[in-house]
């Protein structure tokens, strides 16, 4: 099979998203498509599986124009693509999942689930994509979530397979088994692209390298001699570093102090089991830990969505233990949700009125029972230009902002009030390298003024980099704390320790 | 930390306003107009299959229009008719932003009504200034905490607000039953269940009757149209408002911004229930004079039909509610012009909900109408 896009373009009203891309990608290769947040690429993906209809140019299958009236053309046409932001059906099974919209049945229309269940385990088997067809979705991590979601594709025998940054919620273990994952589909003659903004990925997979910015095609590179600078320069188009800047620590006084916390889930299990931490002024704690072993109830905890069961949380002194989420954010903690879909924007929202979702009461935004909604335009103006939300107006339906563009616009809602705690979860999911190296500098300038930073992240590189302390959590329990006053931090240790093993407890 | 920055030409720049886009644009105006385009041929097909001929189908549409805008007193039965459904729909309209399908605007609109009555009939003595607005705070009040009942029970108990009101209309219907039998409340010497007349001094007065005494438009008029004013401000320029969409957009991320989901489902329920008490009180004040059983007749629910025809926005509701009150007096003229049974009206406005409901259906029906597949709505 090979897939030629000529000359697309793609206009949102005056925004233009895609101009004029000129594209392909044959059987049996894996195409990497990198690019800045907002270039276009989920965009393009979009327009070939027949989700958009481009305003120009054309999309040609084997040496023939054809032309989707919406994606179930595409489908039939051996197009399938996972998106950016899954969707699935979370209280449907794996198998129901996969057979949505064309499910197979039996006579008299009956369902036929059996061989519906058949298939999953017959395309896992083949491609090495193991996850039982039975089990509900909304109890499977995201990485399996990630695997029903290719099945689907394959179970529509798609033969270009389109990957729109699938690693961004994988943890580093799971990205490994993933990328075997995409080699066997490789192998079968499969045709790929593959979108992600981490660079060392895409120079480990791909066969060929396009790269986009604001919507046209800058440059191609070949993965085996391609220097990760170079690529990102192109990207963005200036050079970008990949340390960071961080002057030595002077830590002040505790900020925040928890004392022997226990956080139950809603099943009544222990997700936190007496944790105690500290995070002094001017200070950055990264919080390493496989995905699981409690760091997001700790975080909830923290911020107040979940009442602990027992222990003290202390902020500057007094006790928040059992303080309501509104409280805490006036009293200067800042969020930043692991799930920015989910629980850190409302996509029906303008950005400005995503800009102050948690603010809106504040005196600078209201008078009275109002809204000052000219204030609230201006502050959202200046926020989204200083962390580079890319967005034509700030009228804009947050939900139609790319990716990345909706990362930075929760960063810049929590970063532009007064704070003195910072709470991050995820800080980077889905951003460009050039927004990444902003949003680390930004969180360390936060600390240069004093502010205590709590980071939790999947990505131990991240947590690395930024880090004066980590702390490992494991079933809930934190195994071990590194301090990096002396020296860098033992990679391996705290790989160890990450994993429950012998590290734990003993190392410093 | 704290940050400050500047309006520099970069930020000024994200300050302009996109003109409203096609699809908006598709949305608002021409989906309605099509939905009540094919609703109306449709009731003419369902006249033809009830063996009325097509003259007779003529007539009867002249004899809709006639009567719903054809002459002063079509004009004032018409908007005689949209008050209450208005005022409720406006209720309902503000619960759907906030995530609540609250069906309980009949029971809170009875609850309401009778409170009105009762007040006015109580203290005769008051001057109108002062009886005229007490009666209208007393149904807004009631209504108000009628609904807060659900409210109350969905952010306590998490029982859904649907099944509650339904089961609140229910009992709505027996309590006013009970209320109208009371020594009381109840007219002296009827053996029926009819309240005392609501007295001259409380009632809402009617505009029009220097013309014409036979023009039942009342101030309630003004009352709505405060109404749709008010609720306008309360959604999209308050605090308050604000947290309504918020947690009716997405709750999860309402609660991660500390917005109180038990304050807002109470608050958003008590508002919309003091307005179906509104709706009832203006019906009593001004239409009837009195409450008997079911005065309702309904309303609330058609209000329902009116909030989601508006599309939960406050000058939709009021477009919406209009619609319907011409219909509604123009189905009565109907009747009596042509002979033809009230209830096609009832068929005709069930279909344009059916197809303001399927928007898609509608652009199937007229391809040419619309942008073709591609438009911003489809993005996942
Ligand atoms: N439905 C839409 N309405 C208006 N603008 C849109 C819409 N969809 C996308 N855009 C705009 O098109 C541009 C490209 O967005 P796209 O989602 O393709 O970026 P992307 O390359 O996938 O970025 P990311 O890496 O952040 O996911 C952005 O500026 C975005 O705001
Ligand atoms: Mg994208």
């Amino acid at each position: 099979m090979q897939v030629e896009l000529k000359g697309i373009t793609k206009r949102f009203g005056p925004v233009v998203a895609n101009r004029d891309v000129t594209l392909s990608v044959k059987g049996g290769e894996v195409l990497g498509l990198l690019g800045e947040n907002g270039a276009g690429k989920s965009t393009l993906m979009n327009v070939l599986c027949g989700l958009y209809a481009q305003d120009e140019g054309e999309i040609i299958i084997d040496g023939d124009p054809v032309s989707f009236g919406g994606p179930g053309a595409a489908i039939a046409a051996g197009i399938g693509m996972v998106h950016q932001h899954f969707m699935l059906v979370p209280v449907f099974t794996v198998a129901e999942n996969v057979v949505l919209g064309v499910e197979p049945t039996g006579r008299l229309d009956r369902l036929d689930l059996a061989s519906a269940r058949a298939k999953v385990t017959e395309i896992g088997e083949k491609y090495g994509l193991h996850v039982d067809p039975d089990e509900v979705i909304e109890n499977l991590p995201v990485g399996v979530q990630q695997r029903v979601e290719i099945i689907k594709v394959l179970f529509r025998s798609a033969d270009l397979v389109i990957l729109d940054e699938p690693t961004a919620v994988l943890t580093p273990q799971e990205v490994e088994e993933f990328f075997g994952i995409v080699r066997s589909l490789r192998d079968a003659g499969k045709a790929i692209i593959f979108i992600t903004h981490k660079l060392g990925e895409i120079t480990e997979i791909a066969d060929r390298i396009s790269v986009l910015r604001a919507g046209e095609i800058v440059g191609e590179a070949d993965p085996k001699t391609a220097r990760l600078e170079d690529l990102a320069q192109m990207m963005v188009g200036r050079p970008v570093s990949f340390d960071v800047d961080k002057p030595p620590l002077e830590a002040g006084a505790p900020i925040l102090a928890v004392q022997d916390l226990v956080v139950l889930r809603e099943d009544d299990a222990v997700a936190v089991d007496r944790v105690s931490l500290t995070v002094r002024s001017g200070e950055i704690v990264g919080l390493a830990g496989v995905q699981g072993n409690g760091q997001t109830e700790l975080i909830e905890a923290l911020t107040g969505l979940r009442m602990p069961a027992a222990g003290t949380i202390t902020y500057q002194g007094a006790d928040i233990t059992r303080a309501t989420v509104r409280v805490r954010h006036r009293m200067g903690i800042a969020h930043i949700p692991e799930d920015r879909q989910r629980s850190g924007m409302i996509g029906a929202f303008t950005v400005a009125e995503n800009m102050v979702l948690d603010t809106y009461y504040d005196d600078r935004f209201s008078r009275g029972p109002q809204i000052i909604w000219p204030k609230v335009h201006e502050q959202a103006a200046i926020s989204a230009t200083e962390f580079d939300v890319r967005t034509p107006s700030v009228f804009l339906r947050a939900g139609h902002l790319s990716g990345g563009n909706q990362q930075k616009l929760v960063v810049a809602r929590e970063l532009s009030r007064e704070t003195k705690l910072v709470i991050a979860a995820q800080p980077t999911r889905g951003l460009d390298v050039g927004s990444v190296e902003y949003i680390h500098r930004r969180l360390v300038e936060a600390r240069q003024e004093g502010d205590g930073v709590l980071i939790m992240s999947s990505e131990l590189d991240e947590i690395l980099a930024l880090s004066d302390r980590i702390l490992v959590m494991f079933k809930g329990r934190i195994v071990a704390e590194f301090d990096a006053t002396a020296a860098a931090f033992d990679k391996s240790a705290i790989g160890l320790a990450m994993a429950g093993g012998a590290g734990a407890e003993v190392a410093a | 930390m704290t940050t400050q920055g500047t309006l520099d030409a970069a930020s000024r720049a994200l300050l302009k306003r996109a003109a409203p886009g096609r699809a908006a644009f598709e949305d608002l105006v021409v989906v309605p107009v099509f939905a009540v385009i094919v609703a109306l041929v449709l009731g003419a097909l369902t006249m033809l299959a009830t063996d009325v001929d097509l003259p007779t189908i003529g007539r009867s549409y002249v004899a809709l229009l006639v009567g719903a805008v054809g002459s002063l007193n079509a004009i004032s039965e018409t908007l005689t008719a949209a008050i209450p459904l208005v005022l409720a729909g406006l209720g309902l309209a503000l619960g759907f932003r906030a995530g609540l399908f609250n069906i309980g605007a009949e029971g809170q609109l009875l609850m309401g009504g009778i409170a009105a009555v009762i007040v006015g009939f109580s203290l005769p003595g008051l001057p109108f200034a002062l009886l005229m607005p007490l009666c209208l705070l007393a149904g807004a009040l009631v209504g108000a905490l009628y609904a807060s009942i659900a409210g109350w029970l969905r952010a306590a108990t998490g029982a859904h607000e649907v099944i509650s009101t339904i089961m609140l209309n229910l009992i709505s219907y027996r309590l006013l039953d009970y209320i109208l039998r009371l020594p009381t409340v109840q007219l002296s010497g009827r053996a029926d269940p009819i309240s005392k007349p609501v007295p001259l001094n409380a009632a809402l007065p009617r505009l029009l009757d220097w013309i014409d005494p036979n023009l039942r438009l009342h101030a309630g008029v003004f009352l709505m149209l405060a109404a749709v004013a008010v609720v306008y401000w309360l959604l999209f320029r308050t605090k308050l408002g604000f947290e309504f969409r918020a947690s009716g957009e997405n709750p999860d991320a309402a609660r991660y911004a500390g917005i109180r989901a038990g304050w807002v489902i109470v608050l958003a329920m008590a508002i919309a229930g003091a307005l179906a008490g509104l709706a009832g009180a203006s019906q009593v004040l001004g239409v009837l004079g009195r409450a008997t059983p079911g005065f309702s007749a309904g309303i609330g629910f058609d209000a329902i039909a009116v909030a989601l025809l508006g599309r939960s926005h406050p000058v939709g509701v009021l477009l919406a509610g209009l619609l319907f009150g011409a219909l509604e007096a123009g189905g009565r003229q109907m009747q009596v012009d042509a002979g033809v049974s009230i209830d096609l009206i009832g068929i005709i406005q069930a279909l344009i909900i059916v197809f303001i409901a399927a928007p898609l259906l509608v652009r199937a029906i007229f391809p040419w109408g619309f942008r073709r597949h591609g438009s911003e709505e489809n993005r996942p």
